[in-house]
């Protein structure tokens, strides 16, 4: 059978850098699960619905590869990095120490004191951009983390700066040209350049035979020598290793805050509720980095339900590298397959009301999220499921604690203002996003 | 309660080991070895956050 294709084309590269979700919506709407759109002359079947985004998720490297899906990576990674490698280095690389379960009180305890010193410098009332504010925190919160305290106390705003132009840096014009003579593609190296004079001024501060205990990732990736004694990685490669380790973790966590934010004021009755769970486990004064571990129900489902409604990635994708058959359709090797965690997520059938914030849908008996495993997608699903899913809810839990124990927030514009923008693969809040902060008075 | 494990799902990260080290073994480079796959009452919580925080969600838990 062949695979229906959108209206709208004969090219919808366009209307991908325009409005996405739309276009994607739009090949459910006509085309069912199975669906095709063109970007930059190159076919991409686009999979939405329990059957076909199970045959997504479960399909190994061999026949949905990552490789060649994300060209607009490479010049942010740098060569030989993650995408650039191959799909058995890739899986090597993803057992990652830092993320493993024993680090993870360590975590959150770094992450409530990140928090602590960002509201540090607020007075007892202001207001705050949303995308600079939690872009700021969850670079300070992913480098100390992921690398090690000792380096995250050498970064200030302006990695944060430069950080941001990177993820701006990702154009869908990159399926056509990844180095396309466009302002944002000369941000983003001129970023990346600066990156990597950070990086080499850190690595040459360092002491070249630090304390045992006291030794982060860049000590250990700086004692790693050729047998001629030479260090074996320069400040680019270092620089494209943490620059790769925190892209997963960063846009993510820092949209997935902002949101939850946004849609507990814009759902006060939720957020009275929210806030009451937390000033009850707190009551007794223990910390946050025992309780961000544990559960905490209803903050949990907020989190679930913005996930839902603003899943940081829209769009995931791969490259056929074998004739593959799904639902009754062909799909040719070299085509590109996208599954569409946006659509999938608001599927009418398996999550009632789909456009409404309802953490409800969370409580057992209902608990959509595990009844639909292959829709209920915001962290992907099977073999390539975020495996900082934990940590980012540790990490969300933590921030949450912190804020709402100590702070009040209202929206500073109308509810409906709040938006992503969807013109780079790497989503982000559109601004203006203000919200107001008040000190609470018990 | 009864283990099952979807092994074209488990990529061998080691969370479950973690969580429960009488239950499951992950070698190096491998997938998971349920050593005891109709575990005791005293491991249920244990399994129970190796089911939950497992990256992949491949393991079930059956009463």
């Amino acid at each position: 059978m062949t695979i229906p294709i959108v209206s709208g084309g004969p090219d919808h590269l366009e209307e991908l850098r325009q409005d996405p979700i739309a276009l994607m919506r739009r090949v459910r709407d006509e085309c069912g699960d199975v669906g095709e759109f063109r970007i930059g002359g190159r076919r991409v079947v686009q999979l939405t619905g329990a059957e076909a985004n199970e045959f997504f998720f479960r399909a190994p490297d061999e026949d949905l590869d990552q490789a060649e899906a994300y060209p607009f990576m490479t010049p942010i990674f740098g060569e030989g990095v993650v995408f650039d490698a191959t799909p058995e280095q890739r899986r090597e690389a993803l057992h990652n120490q830092a993320l493993k379960g024993s680090f993870l009180k360590g975590h959150a305890e770094t992450i409530a004191d990140e928090v602590a010193r960002m509201v540090a410098g607020w007075d007892d009332e202001g207001e705050i951009d949303l995308l600079e504010w939690f872009a700021e925190l969850t670079i300070y919160t992913s480098s100390a983390c992921l690398i090690g305290r000792r380096f995250r106390e050498r970064l200030d705003r302006r990695f944060a700066e430069l950080y941001h132009d990177l993820e701006r840096g990702t154009d869908p014009i990159a399926y056509v040209d990844p180095y396309a003579p466009i302002e944002s593609f000369r941000r983003r190296d001129e970023a990346r350049a600066a990156l990597v004079r950070l990086v080499q001024e850190i690595m040459d501060g360092r002491d070249p035979h630090p304390p045992r205990d006291d030794r982060d990732l860049l000590d250990v990736l700086l004692s790693i020598r050729e047998p001629d004694g030479a260090p074996k990685f320069t400040a680019d490669q270092v620089t494209g290793m943490f620059i790769s380790m925190m892209f997963a973790g960063h846009h993510t966590s820092s949209g997935t805050a902002a949101w939850t934010l946004i849609e507990l004021l814009r759902n006060t009755d939720v957020l009275l509720d929210v806030t009451k769970e937390l000033d009850d486990l707190y009551a007794d004064g223990r910390d946050v980095s025992f309780q961000a571990l544990r559960a905490i129900p209803r903050l949990e489902a907020a989190v679930k339900e913005a996930l839902r409604l603003h899943p940081p990635l829209i769009l995931v994708l791969r490259v056929a590298q074998r004739e593959l058959h799904v639902q009754g359709h062909t799909i040719e090797p070299g085509t590109m397959v996208g599954c569409s965690l946006a659509i999938s997520n608001r599927i009418p059938e398996d999550f009632p009301e789909p456009d409404a914030f309802l953490p409800g849908r969370y409580q057992a008996p209902r608990e959509e999220d595990l009844l639909n495993r292959w829709t209920w997608v915001p962290f992907g699903a099977g073999r390539h499921r975020c495996v900082g899913a934990n940590f980012a809810m540790i990490q969300l839990k933590a921030i949450f604690s912190v804020l709402l124990r100590d702070w009040e927030f209202e929206l500073a514009q109308p509810p409906g203002t709040y938006r992503n923008d969807h013109s780079t693969m790497v989503v982000q809040l559109a601004r203006p996003c203000v919200v107001r902060y008040r000190r609470r008075r018990r | 309660m009864r283990i099952t494990v979807d092994l074209d799902l488990c990529q061998g990260h080691g969370m479950c080991e973690l969580e429960a080290p009488d239950v499951f073994e992950v070698p190096n480079r491998s997938t998971v070895r349920i050593l005891d796959p109709e575990p005791g009452e005293e491991h249920r919580d244990e399994v129970a956050a190796a089911v939950r925080y497992c990256p992949a969600q491949a393991l079930r838990m059956e009463e």
